[in-house]
């Protein structure tokens, strides 16, 4: 090794170097080996003793309950989802009920109003129809006297015309019986 | 001029002295810190876990989010039936964490005035990975019998090359502790090292060269700083790289036959 009297800083090296190699490395220096594994064994049992017993034991339980009220917690939103979707359900089925519910009830509603509708209809149709055979037997009858009148104004006319233009008195039936001949003619 | 040796951050101090079966066992610097972990992570657990909110505020996400990174770590490396180590697993990763965490203050008002890593000693690393080999063999042998031994002869190997991979598989288990431990203690040692030979830096160019020497220690400084966050990175990496092999080697036990 070549020393450097002008350099300061290698000369201290030089020292501690010569005071490192003059002293036990203390890593290998066995003067306290047994009061290292000693004090080693107490403090690491020690330490053993109160994580296993106490700290460790504590961590876990708050782990584990935390993870239970998760799963809790996901376990009552999973059933308050089904819940929701079982009364989503209800009232979709209620509504389908009510909605059929009204298509019934409006049908019948049509129906009844649709008999009434006809019954009345009927009443008035069998009402005007009396009425209207009525009048018309009135006016038959009204025609039947009007026709017999013409027989009787026609039977007197025609005796009437014989003895004007014949001066012979003719029998009202024999005048009759000419009208009668005279309308079948034209009628036939 | 400051003390600029980066190994005088792993020096142990008595503290309370304590002596018992004819061994030193001191109440030191290391054992405050182990003291330290251990308190720091109770009173910060309890703490965040005061309330055991439905809705947890920031302090028990952290803490939730914690045991259910520990938790998924080891079931999807082990398996649910592993979820019986999950203390011990959480206890391993939560204590190596916290220590590198606490061993990431650049000073503590203690003898030495420095913060001291207790995962940068062998010792307590070799500890840390026996327990977890001990704890594999132990229960492996308890629940699986003989059975265990499936784990040392792979099936669907051809016959005449099973004795060498056998062989093989058994010196790896044997290796384990070595390299569970050697990782944590080599990685924590180096980045402390070389956090405190840089920071030296700044020191030194001070000392030689007066102000301009602090000028040029700007990029020390910079150094430093770039690895103080490295260094977090991989004090939080290496308490998951030791959990995650905790839980890959309690796989074996629990299902020996690959």
């Amino acid at each position: 090794m070549t020393h450097a009297p002008h350099s300061e800083v290698a000369q201290h090296a030089a020292e501690a170097a010569h005071d490192v190699a003059e002293a036990v490395f203390p890593p290998f220096d066995p003067t306290y080996f047994a009061s290292q594994l000693f004090w080693l064994a107490i403090f690491f049992v020690v330490l053993y003793v109160a994580l296993d017993r106490f700290i460790l034991p504590k961590i876990k339980t708050t782990i584990e309950d935390r993870r239970d009220r998760i799963a809790d917690d996901l376990d009552a939103a999973a059933n308050a989802k089904a819940d929701a979707e079982a009364a989503g359900e209800a009232y979709e089925k209620a509504l389908a009920e009510a909605r059929t519910k009204a298509h019934v009830i409006a049908a019948d509603t049509r129906k009844a109003l649709d008999a009434e509708i006809a019954k009345e209809t009927a009443e008035v149709e069998a009402e005007l129809s009396a009425k209207q055979d009525a009048s018309e037997a009135a006016i038959r009858k009204a025609k039947d006297k009007a026709f017999a009148d013409v027989r009787g104004i026609a039977t007197a006319a025609t005796a009437a015309a014989v003895e004007a233009l014949a001066g012979v008195e003719m029998s009202e039936a024999d005048a009759g019986k000419t009208v009668d001949g005279l309308l079948k003619a034209k009628e036939a | 001029m400051a003390d600029t040796n980066p190994i005088k951050q792993f020096e142990i101090h008595e503290l309370v002295p304590f002596e018992a079966f004819g061994l030193n066992l001191a109440f030191t610097n290391s054992s405050l810190f182990m003291f330290l972990t251990a308190a720091v992570t109770i009173v910060l657990f309890t703490l965040a876990m005061s309330s055991r909110a439905l809705v947890p505020n920031r302090a028990q996400s952290v803490a939730e989010i914690i045991y259910g990174f520990v938790a998924d770590m080891l079931r999807s490396t082990a398996g649910p039936d592993a979820l019986r180590f999950f203390p011990f697993v959480f206890t391993l990763f939560i204590f190596i964490l916290m220590a590198n965490m606490l061993g990431m203050f650049p000073y503590f008002p203690g003898p030495g005035l420095h913060s001291f890593t207790i995962t940068s000693h062998l010792i307590v690393t070799v500890a840390l990975a026996m327990l977890v080999w001990l704890t594999v063999i132990v229960y492996g042998v308890f629940k699986n019998g003989p059975k265990f031994l499936k784990l040392f002869v792979p099936s669907g190997v051809p016959g005449y090359i099973l004795p060498f991979v056998s062989l093989i598989e058994v010196i790896s288990f044997i290796s384990r502790p070595i390299s569970h431990s050697v990782r944590l203690f080599a990685n924590m040692l180096a980045g402390h090292i070389l956090l405190k030979v840089f920071a030296g830096f700044i020191v030194m160019l001070g000392a030689g060269l007066g102000v301009g020497g602090y000028v040029l220690g700007i990029a020390p400084f910079a150094m430093t700083l770039g690895l103080t966050a490295l260094e977090f990175l991989v004090a939080f990496l290496q308490a998951y790289v030791f959990a995650i092999l905790t839980c890959i080697y309690l796989s074996d036990a629990l299902h020996p036959g690959h």
